[in-house]
């Protein structure tokens, strides 16, 4: 990659006096090459495309895909145009009701139609956040207490190294039945499908976030503790101004880990909980078997790529600003 | 010398090792007067910084103990300021900020003006007010060092310990700080420990060397009273026939009676790699003693 670059940089060596032109010049190679790759990938994609036939049709090629995410657009414009015409209509209705009989209570409906792609990405965000949060907050507690004290980890190390490898598939009929079990309410307020995805999630994230916490309390330099330890800082200050600052790029490297494994998570329980976001769009689509369904899944193949990369900057970003070493690359 | 302020009373110290103990120091006696100046010469593994650990407190003694002012101390605090050979500030705080921290956690229930004048103060003994904001990352290795020495002046130290801390600066640096140094402890009195691996710098500062013999089982060799008249001056003493003795006196130590055997025959040269893995494990095995 590296040499590619060198590679194309060579022209664009050339000295040049508009310095506006010299700069794209130089900035081509970063632009150049992504696109390059883009469509090396678009035309091997076209190519493969056409010769596999599947049961339903054609394998989508980038055209029937970018065909399906227009139609994807266009369903929820017109669904939200239904909503709004729902809404008004109830209210026209209430209002002449309420003129009729002031006595009249309006009774307002919700709009039941079906979630579009949009509303589907919506609860799918939503969902992996709050399964990423709850992990979160136990996940990097328990990760410093393990850094901090040797028998903590001991203990807790087997559990870690147990669980850690295990498959969200076969944590789902678990959670699924222990949710069934224990959430049970007459006005829930949040449905069964998203707190069983939720927390599948939430079992998956766990590990990466505290294994890495773990590790980045226990290699705090030897100096630093020492310094702690002449100062005799409190429990809690040795922890705000030692243990965290020094870790904050470990406990980063977990969460971010945490999140992308959490989205991938994410899907697989969607589709089995039939919780309404990206994962059942999938296997629903996938149910459907229309000659559109390919294209549509690979819409959300995309999207789901796209949404995970947006994710990962995401907490890059956040992991530099509360980062204090400012020099560190990180990528 | 006659009030005995700081006491190093038969100290011993072993290492557990998958071998068995391994005794890193043995029967080290020391008595220090107030405001004495005192450095700590030998060879690396030593055991050097093993004694300053074990007066720390970070380290603890095996056999023996460290006796401060009538009382024996086994646990670290900041009456026994330590200046690390890599400043050791913490690297998300600012110059301002690291001092700070000193001052907050040893001068509790002083009002905020007092605690920011007692700051500034001793960061101006070290000559670094203008860069009280900057990062540690943000300024030179002998400015950090500095900034270290004020955080460990700040904590108004009984003694101030030093491990090698000028160790890792470029000359011209370590004669500013030494100059510094020397400055600092004709103004404050304090009583200093220094570990060094320089002769000159040993001569310079010190009231007293104590040279240590080479580990295992390491203890104190000889000690040399610097008998030279205060303030000193380096470019002076250059020349000074007492000066050249004393220097001459601590080499000859070093380099004859306790040769480090580093020489052509591989006889020799096998033992003399003995030594150093001992030496590794002692270190290693240090760590091993704090962390559990």
């Amino acid at each position: 990659m590296s040499k590619m670059t060198t590679i194309l940089r060579i022209p664009s060596a050339t000295p040049s006096s508009n310095p506006v032109l010299s700069r794209i010049v130089q900035s081509t190679p970063a632009l150049l090459l992504p696109i390059i790759g883009l469509l090396l990938f678009l035309a091997i994609w076209n190519g493969v495309a056409k010769s596999i036939d599947t049961s339903l049709g054609q394998f989508p090629g980038p055209a029937q895909v970018l065909e399906q995410a227009g139609a994807l657009v266009d369903e929820h414009a017109a669904q939200r145009e239904k909503a709004d015409a729902f809404y008004e209509r109830q209210e026209t209705r209430n209002a002449a009701r309420v003129a009729q009989d002031p006595s009249y209570v309006p009774k307002i409906r919700e709009f039941t139609g079906a979630p579009t792609f949009f509303d589907q990405i919506w609860t799918s965000l939503y969902t992996v956040m709050v399964g990423f949060f709850i992990a979160s907050v136990v996940a990097v507690p328990v990760g410093i207490l393990c850094g901090l004290s040797k028998s903590a980890y001991t203990a807790i190390n087997p559990l870690i190294q147990l669980f850690k490898p295990v498959s969200p598939l076969a944590w789902l009929p678990l959670v699924t039945m222990v949710v069934s079990a224990l959430y049970v309410s007459d006005e829930p307020a949040f449905s069964k499908s998203f707190v069983t995805s939720a927390f599948t999630v939430s079992l998956c994230c766990l590990w990466p976030t505290l294994i890495n916490t773990a590790v980045g309390v226990s290699n705090i330099d030897k100096d630093l503790l020492n310094v702690s330890k002449v100062l005799r800082l409190t429990p809690f200050a040795h922890l705000t101004k030692i243990v965290l600052p020094s870790s904050i790029p470990m406990i980063f490297t977990g969460l971010r880990l945490s999140l992308g494994i959490g989205w991938m998570v994410l899907i697989a329980a969607e589709m089995l909980a039939q919780n309404p976001g990206l994962g059942k769009f999938v296997w629903d689509e996938f149910q459907n078997g229309s000659s559109e369904s390919l294209a549509r899944i690979m819409v959300a193949v995309l999207t789901i790529g796209a949404i995970g990369f947006v994710l990962d900057r995401l907490m890059l970003s956040i992991q530099r600003a509360v980062s204090w070493d400012k020099s560190s690359v990180l990528r | 010398m006659t009030t005995k302020h700081l006491e190093l009373e038969q100290v011993g110290i072993d290492f557990p090792t998958p071998k068995g103990p391994f005794t890193a120091l043995q029967d080290v006696n020391l008595k220090m007067s107030k405001g004495e100046f005192v450095s700590l010469i030998g060879h690396s593994g030593c055991g050097k910084s093993t004694v300053l650990n074990i007066i720390a407190g970070l380290h603890q003694a095996t056999t023996g103990g460290v006796i401060l002012d009538g009382a024996e101390v086994r646990t670290p605090g900041p009456e026994r300021a330590v200046v690390f050979q890599n400043h050791s500030l913490l690297p998300w705080l600012s110059v301002y900020k690291n001092v700070e921290l000193a001052v907050k956690s040893t001068m509790r229930g002083k009002s905020k003006a007092e605690m920011r004048d007692w700051i500034l103060h001793n960061l101006e003994l070290v000559h670094m007010t203008h860069a009280l904001d900057k990062l540690p990352s943000e300024i030179s290795g002998g400015m950090k060092q500095r900034v270290g020495i004020a955080r460990a002046l700040a904590m108004e130290p009984k003694v101030l310990l030093m491990d090698e801390p000028f160790g890792a600066l470029d000359a011209l640096t370590r004669a500013h700080l030494q100059d510094s140094l020397m400055e600092i402890h004709a103004d404050l009195g304090n009583t200093v420990i220094m570990i060094t691996h320089d002769v000159d710098e040993a001569v310079l500062l010190s009231d007293r060397i104590v040279m240590m013999n080479n580990g295992p089982a390491a203890t104190i060799g000889e000690i040399l009273d610097i008998d030279l008249p205060r303030p000193r001056d380096r470019l002076a003493l250059a020349d000074n026939p007492q000066y050249n003795h004393y220097r001459h006196e601590v080499l000859t130590f070093l380099y004859e009676k306790q040769k480090k055997v580093e020489t052509v025959s591989s006889h020799v040269k096998s033992e003399s790699k003995k030594h150093k893995t001992e030496a590794s494990s002692e270190k290693k095995d240090s760590n091993n003693s704090d962390a559990a």
